[in-house]
């Protein structure tokens, strides 16, 4: 059978990082085909190749035999290759059809746009993913697993050869998953290849014919699911054994943070937990549970609407970061590039930002005192860097998120919430990080940790709250905790139910 | 000049951060303004023999004082990546306070203050319209280019307000004891040295250009970004009104229409300093060295006979020039770079001008 | 005009938007309103405000508003602003005047040069910001000036005057078709014709398209640089119409007319819901805009208010209306994610 897509030999470098290195990929007609590496192992790279975002440095593409070139996102659609990318690329202004047919609208006899034509086709693109959705409503204020919907909608419009899911389920409830799945089994018996981008594993094998699994960059296997185990799927993810950082003991002192009946306004309500001096809690559940919305309150950036938070048994109610900071508490954020560092600064600037009002009270700043403070804190993380006066930009993830956290640790902070502390950090700076994390709970520091890594939750955790929803689904001693545990609370599903064996809603 | 004179101790500590930001250029940049200086002051020396002289100074000098004042906050406000369109309406009103207060009897080292206070109070809502209102900045002050100049319109009229105290037209035109230096060029280099220190020197410098290059980050860091935007804005309201008094007593004059078209001088200076319009990178030497640039500029094009209303094709000319060739610069970096490595650049490196065209 | 009045990316708001961001979704229905209550109180304290001759005062100024207005619009849908409209405006009047009084061109072939010139100068404006990708204000506070002095280099200190222009010339700014003013028949064409444009073609969707996410834009392949270089190019070619019509309605042209309508023309757009974030708004809501702030002129000239006001009252509608823009948004915003619970 020719393959619907074949990549040979394809290379993609970027400055002085090799991002594919002569990979080979065959999708056949009819088959849904898994990709699967850790982060950085170069899926997302391959995934824009073929989109035609980037050109490969190297390697040819074939498309049902014959060879293509991809220019450009707009070729990719001509070709009939459609792409659901990880994060929705849509346009808040416009309506939820017109961002379906935006680059090729029915049009009537004049040549101009035909609107009810194209609303009556997005509104029958929703019914096949049984979904409702109104689709005259303008994108601005729809949820990440509405826009990731609509960007299936986007790749459904159009009759495809190949269709790319990039992680497309990291936002989607239970329920959505299931009808995602429904829809690329009758696409695949189509005569659809379908390419499917994911880590979840349990979905890998649930869905799909084939996997094939990159590591750094390389072509590592490609086998069918049906020879292919979790246990050997991690382990050509990773290339050895992975035994994750386990947290040391501690002793858990005096309560630091009481959190009473918190609401703010639209992620979370109700919500109540304490955590102890020398304790690491960790807060667990699906994107959108309200996770990183109660770190913002407790640090200031977002309001609360009702309830209260007690530090040292006293009431307090930050109203920015900088008065946060300054009775001790310190976030470390989810999106390091984008919030935790200022990328074009220096090592030494960063990590010196928060503290300089304190460390300069007479306003004018010192360098070599900035220097040395930078130089220790970053020398206690290891921050593995020419010196201090190296600009953040050119540092690898892992070594980034040293830097954030060296960042707050020179801010002497007493509770420090660490959302998805690991996310985009290659395994070796990930062992790293916890190690520095689980010390810094050895010195007394009360640690809030959100991950969604499980393994991570559970080998870090004290103890573990899950969020459902916006409501605390349950609370998990770390003797008790278990992957399984966690999960049913954070999908919302009830242990009896559970037991009882019935999956779905 | 007066700049040279600022602080010698932070001299280094500003050569150092314009090197760490963007590699080498801001300081080819400075460069290349002493060279664009000197071949002006070449060339005002052949076209005539006045040009040398101190009374030529004095005037060349003071006749973009209110310009090269309102500059140094405008450079600040840049950098955090915001704009100030509304100072030039802030100098007429300023004046028409001014003015109107002198006129109802009250002595004028009373009615600066107020009117200084007015400018901080007409900077203040710019501050609070956008950092608690959530609004862009072009817009906000936009509006109160309008607004500011209606006021004026609304205190004034038509009336022209032309007598004023001798001490006060002296401090707008007069030069000290003879020499070649003007008051108002005293003015503006102790606001230098104010504005240089705490740009170059402080922790409020740091944060300004952290806010500039990554308001998330920054606030993440506990940086006030709100406030600090704001008081900027405060800043810059209350030297404009600054600009304003030394504008009614160079021309002694208060009109409603004082200061018309300044703003675009202002952004202009700012900008062919060195200043990126996107925020993040600027330095106070090289917006006091674009200062003097315009005055000679200007001075050489008035010794040559350029009619003064002429001149705003030279200013307009001037202020696209200097985004362009840093930009262009860039692209060019870009496309050597491409050149070398023979391929093409992953997508979207040199977007940065496209996205923050109001914002 | 009836297609375009349905605003482009609002049309059909769910219930619960329909009750939490009603005024915001259709501004033009809100200014419409707006404006009958005030023509009312206007007509009880002076009573001429109705009358025709007033009345047709009112719809030219307005009329020239709109075009430019209409023009501006675009280039704000796209995230960008055009400063420079007035300068093009004066250039434009100044140019037709100077051609006619030379009496080498008819007046038709006058007027086409005049918009041509408008055309040209907002395909520099457009080539400049597209070709070195820098920031639009900046660009057009430069061509603001630098257009301004070529009016002042071929004035030469000369204004042109009514005289030197053909006989019967200005009559034009105030005679009707049946009973319709041809300046507000004009504007009505010109403004139906761009928002048909808006709401009816690829083209008019792509700007929408830049303007709300020029990062996706790219990734669908549409040439943002191309889409921004046309709309100033429109907006100068626009503003060559309205500068003709400038001319036509003073007569007497000076090397500094048109100074400051740029306030004028960016408060018609903001207050007629065009979006100063891009992305939304429509050209039918700049052009109500426009005539709304004729209204407000036009009430302090009737109830013999100081004219004076006129420049506070542009400023104060700006600012309240991108402050009403903002609360209606993020109230919308919420009532959007309070719907999904």
């Amino acid at each position: 059978m020719t393959p619907r897509l074949q990549l040979s030999g394809i290379s993609k470098r970027f400055a002085a990082t090799a991002a594919l290195t002569d990979v080979s990929l065959e999708l056949l007609p009819g088959e849904v085909h898994a990709l699967v590496g850790e982060n950085g192992a170069g899926k997302s790279t391959l995934v824009k190749t073929i989109a035609g975002v980037h050109q490969p440095d190297a390697g040819e593409i074939r498309l049902d035999g014959e060879l293509i070139t991809v220019p450009s996102p707009a070729a990719a659609r001509a070709l009939g290759i459609a792409v659901v990318h990880q994060e929705p690329r849509l346009f808040p202004d416009l309506s939820v059809a017109e961002n379906i047919f935006l680059v090729a609208p029915p049009t009537d006899r004049l040549h101009t746009i035909a609107w009810k034509e194209m609303r009556r086709r997005a509104a029958d693109l929703f019914e096949q993913l049984d979904v409702h959705m109104d689709v005259t409503a303008p994108v601005r204020g729809l949820s990440m697993a509405d826009q990731q919907l609509i960007e299936i909608a986007k790749a459904l419009s159009v009759e495809a050869r190949v269709l790319i899911l990039d992680e497309p389920t990291a936002s989607l409830s239970a329920h959505e998953v299931e009808r995602l799945f429904t829809i690329v089994r009758r696409t695949r018996e189509r005569g659809v290849a379908v390419l499917f981008v994911s880590h979840r594993l349990d979905e890998v094998f649930a869905l799909c014919d084939r996997a094939t699994v990159f590591r750094d960059g390389r072509h590592v296997v490609t086998a069918p699911t049906a020879e292919l185990t979790t246990a050997s799927l991690v382990r050509h993810m990773v290339g050895r054994e992975v035994s994750l950082f386990p947290k040391e003991a501690s002793t858990v002192g005096e309560p630091l943070l009481e959190v009473r009946n918190l609401s703010d306004a639209s992620g979370f309500r109700d919500v109540s937990f304490t955590v102890h001096a020398g304790e690491i809690l960790g807060l667990a559940g699906l994107v959108g549970a309200g996770r990183t919305e109660i770190a913002r309150v407790l640090f200031g950036i977002e309001p609360r609407t009702s309830g209260e938070v007690l530090l040292d048994g006293k009431p307090v109610n930050f109203r920015s970061p900088s008065e946060a900071l300054g009775s001790g508490i310190a976030y470390v954020p989810e999106d390091r590039h984008q919030d935790g560092l200022v990328l074009d600064f220096s090592i030494a600037h960063n990590i010196t930002l928060p503290v300089l009002p304190r460390l300069f009270p007479r306003l004018f700043l010192h360098a070599r005192t900035e220097a040395e403070i930078a130089a220790r804190f970053s020398d206690r993380l290891r921050v593995r860097t020419t010196g201090v006066d190296q600009a953040v930009s050119a540092l690898s993830g892992g070594n980034q998120q040293k830097v954030v956290i060296a960042k707050w640790l020179a801010a002497r902070p007493r509770v420090l919430i660490l959302d998805e502390p690991t996310r985009g950090v290659d395994i070796g700076a990930k062992v790293e990080v916890h190690r520095i994390v689980s010390e810094l709970a050895a010195t007394g520091l009360a640690i809030i940790m959100i991950s969604s890594d499980l393994p991570e939750v559970l080998a870090m955790s004290d103890r573990i709250i899950v969020l459902h929803e916006g409501r605390i689904a349950a609370e998990i001693a770390r003797a008790d905790a278990s992957e399984e545990r966690v999960m049913f609370a954070a999908t919302g599903q009830h242990e009896a139910v559970v037991a009882g064996g019935a999956h779905g809603r | 000049m007066s700049a040279s004179k600022a602080a010698p101790g932070t001299a280094p500590a500003a050569a150092r951060r314009s090197r760490r930001i963007s590699p080498a250029s801001l300081a080819r940049w400075e460069t290349l303004l002493v060279l664009l200086l000197v071949a002006l002051i070449i060339a005002g020396t052949r076209l005539s023999k006045v040009f040398l002289t101190g009374n030529n100074f004095a005037n060349l000098t003071s006749s973009v004082m209110e310009v090269a004042i309102m500059a140094l906050p405008m450079t600040l406000i840049i950098i955090t990546g915001d704009i100030d369109l509304s100072v030039e309406s802030m100098v007429g009103l300023a004046g028409a306070v001014l003015g109107t207060l002198m006129v109802a009897g009250l002595p004028l080292p009373v009615a600066i203050p107020i009117v200084l206070v007015v400018g901080a109070l007409g900077g203040l809502l710019n501050g609070l319209l956008v950092t608690r209102g959530g609004l862009p900045a072009l817009v906000v002050t936009l509006g109160t280019l309008a607004l500011f100049r209606g006021l004026a319109n609304v205190i004034l009229g038509p009336t022209v307000i032309s007598v004023w105290p001798d001490w006060f037209t002296e401090f707008g035109f007069g030069t000290i004891a003879k020499s070649p230096i003007p008051y108002t060029l005293v003015a503006f280099a102790i606001l230098v040295v104010v504005f240089w220190l705490v740009t170059h020197g402080t922790w409020l410098g740091r944060q300004v250009f952290a806010i500039g290059k990554s308001k998330a980050a920054a606030r993440y860091s506990g940086v006030p970004v709100a406030s600090l935007r704001t008081w900027l804005f405060v800043v810059s309201g209350a030297v404009a009104a600054l600009a304003g008094i030394i504008l009614a007593a160079r021309f002694s004059s208060a009109r409603n229409d004082n200061g018309t078209g300044m703003t675009l001088t202002v952004v202009t200076v700012v900008l062919l300093g060195g200043v990126d319009i996107n925020g993040g990178k600027g330095s106070i030497p090289g917006v006091v060295l674009a200062v003097f640039v315009l005055a000679v500029l200007q001075n050489v094009l008035r010794l040559a006979g350029v009619s003064s209303e002429y001149q705003g094709i030279g200013v307009g000319l001037l202020l696209i020039l200097s985004v362009i060739v840093p930009q262009l610069a860039r692209q060019t970096r870009v496309v050597a770079d491409r050149a070398r490595r023979g391929r093409r650049p992953p997508a979207g490196p040199v977007t940065q001008g496209e996205t923050t065209a109001l914002s | 005009m009836a297609a375009s009045a349905t605003p482009g990316t609002r049309s059909g708001p769910g219930v619960v938007g329909r009750i939490t961001g009603g005024l915001g979704r259709s501004r033009e229905l809100t200014l419409v309103a707006l404006m009958v209550v005030m023509a009312a109180v206007v007509t009880v304290g002076a009573p001429q405000f109705l009358s025709a001759s007033n009345l047709g005062q009112v719809t030219a100024m307005a009329a020239i508003i709109a075009i430019a207005a209409s023009g501006e619009a675009m280039v704000v849908m796209t995230k960008n602003i055009d400063m420079s409209v007035e300068s093009v405006i004066g250039l434009v009047a100044f140019l037709v005047g100077v051609i006619l009084r030379s009496g080498d061109l008819p007046v038709p072939a006058a007027w086409l040069v005049g918009i041509g010139v408008g055309l040209l100068l907002g395909m520099i404006n457009g080539a400049v910001i597209s070709a070195f990708r820098i920031p639009a204000i900046v660009v057009t506070l430069g061509t603001l000036s630098i257009f301004r002095g070529i009016v002042f280099i071929l004035a030469g200190g000369k204004e042109v005057n009514l005289g030197d222009l053909p006989p019967g010339y200005a009559d034009l700014a105030t005679d009707t078709i049946l009973g319709i003013p041809v300046f507000v028949l004009v504007a009505v064409v010109i403004v139906s014709a761009v928002g048909l444009m808006l709401w009816k073609t690829r083209f008019g969707r792509q700007v929408y398209a830049v303007g709300s996410n020029a990062e996706a834009a790219a990734i669908l392949g549409i040439r943002s640089r191309l889409v921004t270089f046309a709309v100033f190019a429109l907006a100068g070619a626009l503003g060559g119409i309205a500068g003709v019509m400038w001319g036509i309605y003073f007569g007497t042209i000076y090397a500094t007319s048109a100074s400051g309508l740029v306030l004028q023309i960016v408060a018609a757009v903001v207050v007629g819901g065009v979006s100063i974030s891009g992305g939304s708004g429509t050209v039918v809501g700049a052009a109500l805009g426009a005539l709304f702030l004729a209204l407000i002129n036009n009430a302090l000239l009737v109830l013999q208010l100081p004219q004076e006001l006129l420049q506070a009252i542009y400023g104060a509608v700006i600012l309240v209306a991108v402050s009403a823009d903002a609360v209606l948004s993020r109230r919308h915003r919420l009532g959007a994610r309070e719907a999904r619970r």
